[in-house]
């Protein structure tokens, strides 16, 4: 199959970027990756620069890719990763436009490849536990109800790529911050710093990041399917861990 | 955005079930104007209690604007540069015209007030004769029009507004069984309804 790519190129950050229009030829079994590895042989064959874009895993778990093909965050296929798409998914003769992630807190490095040190940031804020968790310990020692495993199963999905930043119409991070914020505060060892872990988060978020506005867009292309239902219980967490800490009694202050 | 939006929506839902006496006729209504003005008499001067709740909704109008209006300029300054295309994949029709149709409703207020509250905008505005008010400014077709479209906005803004009220005060539900769309839309349709039906009854000889 032919395609015609419409893909950012900027030197460096803060320079000036633009489209450049290139052909190339693949085919449907390859991954969205892998065409672009293509493009990249023929551009350094001909001596140019080839095109940087993020990649690690490439079987969709370490969320390092991240391009916006055709004004959707990781492509046509829903809960896909865009190193998991394939290029059956197009058609001969398409015309795909590729760009980076657009967010202020996501400044583009070169070509496609963006800085996402500000969801390090919100990490750093609260997103972990500090105990001593010792050697592993006997599974069911701590019993956790099927329900609250479950969804913190589903909340530690997430790979933080970014996509929900992308495809919000606001530039929010709200959909990561909830993940990470519900994972850890469904389980046991999440409950000693529960508020102040989401008083912090919420504040760093807050801080680099776009507000929600419930417009739902980031569930649709994440790709672990995480769904807006976190962003109420992040919402509902945020709620009463300031009504605690107003009142002078938050849980895991210590 | 949440707390100043429950009071408006506390005021809309009243101020459209209120509005229903226009069914009862010019006694019924009239009587109900004046009784909003007497209420907490003796205690309250004449209209004293009135313009608490004035004050109240208009705390809870400026707070409504001045967060969305910080709402906006943060989310603007969150994407600097946009995308050279960018799909709407889910975000309904309601949630991307909240902005403007807050502005709609704004505009459709500040006419409103100065049509059937202080009259200057009404051709034959006779203070405390509401029904007759109402009537003869609702005969003029293209302010019934006025209404019906200002009226169709703040439904969508509703249903967006109450769906996300839920959303922000964390009361979740799980993707698919999404109740709170039902109640958002049911509470949408009444307050929409109940505004459109006046002037349809008007202009319709219904009501006259
Ligand atoms: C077809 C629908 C509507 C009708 C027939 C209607 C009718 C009226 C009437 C007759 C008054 C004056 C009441 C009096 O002086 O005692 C009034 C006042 C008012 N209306 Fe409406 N209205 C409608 C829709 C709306 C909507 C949609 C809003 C807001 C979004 C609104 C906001 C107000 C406000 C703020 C006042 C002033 C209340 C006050 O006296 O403090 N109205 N309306
Ligand atoms: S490259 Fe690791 S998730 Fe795509």
């Amino acid at each position: 199959m032919r395609l015609e790519l419409r893909i950012w190129r900027q030197p460096r950050r803060d320079a000036d970027g633009d489209f450049a229009t290139y052909h190339v030829d693949a085919s449907p079994d390859m991954s969205f990756l892998e065409m672009l590895d293509v493009l990249n042989e023929t551009l350094t064959e001909a001596g140019d620069d080839p095109v940087a874009f993020e990649h690690d895993c490439r079987e969709g778990i370490c969320g390092s890719c991240s391009l916006m093909i055709n004004g959707r965050a990781h492509g046509p296929e829903p809960g896909t990763a865009t190193c998991q798409l394939h290029m059956r998914k197009f058609r001969d003769g398409d015309v795909i436009r590729i760009e980076p992630w657009r967010s202020a807190a996501f400044p583009v490095l070169k070509d496609l490849v963006v800085d996402r040190s500000d969801f390090d940031k919100i990490i750093q804020a609260g997103g972990y536990i500090s105990i001593n968790t010792g050697s592993a310990p006997d599974a069911n020692l701590i019993p956790v109800p099927k329900r609250s495993a479950d969804l913190a199963m589903d909340a530690a999905e997430c790979i933080g790529c970014g996509a929900c930043v992308a495809q919000c119409p606001n530039g929010a991070a709200q959909l990561f911050t909830a993940a990470k914020v519900s994972h850890l505060a469904l389980l046991p060892q999440g409950q000693a710093e529960r508020d102040q872990r989401v008083l912090r988060m919420v504040a760093e978020m807050e801080r680099a990041f776009g507000s929600c506005t419930n417009y739902g867009e980031c569930e649709v292309v994440c790709p672990k399917g995480i769904s807006i239902e976190f962003i109420a219980r992040m919402n509902r967490d945020y709620l009463k861990a300031s009504l605690r800490a107003g009142s002078g009694r938050p849980k895991g202050s210590g | 955005m949440a707390v100043s939006g429950i009071a408006l929506f506390g005021f809309v839902l009243t101020h459209m079930l209120g509005n229903l006496k226009l069914y009862q006729g010019a006694e019924k209504l009239n009587a109900y104007a004046e009784w909003l003005r007497e209420m907490g008499s003796p205690a309250l001067p004449h209209s004293g209690a009135l313009w608490l709740l004035r004050a109240g909704l208009i705390v809870a109008v400026v707070v409504h604007i001045v967060c969305a209006y910080q709402l906006t300029r943060i989310n603007q300054k969150a994407r600097p540069v946009g995308y050279k295309r960018r799909a709407t994949i889910q975000a309904t029709y309601a949630s991307r015209t909240l902005r403007w149709g807050g502005v709609i409703i704004l505009l459709f207020v500040l006419y409103h007030l100065g049509h059937l509250t202080f009259g200057q905008l009404h051709p034959d505005f006779v203070a405390g004769d509401v029904y007759n008010n109402v009537v003869v400014g609702f005969s003029v077709w293209w302010v019934s029009a006025l209404y019906m479209v200002a009226n169709l906005a703040l439904g969508l803004h509703l249903y967006h507004g109450v769906w996300s009220l839920f959303q922000t005060l964390g009361v979740a539900a799980p993707r698919g069984g999404d109740w709170r769309r039902g109640i958002a839309a049911a509470f949408a349709f009444v307050v929409t309804v109940g505004n459109l039906s006046f002037p349809i009854a008007v202009l319709t000889g219904l009501v006259g």
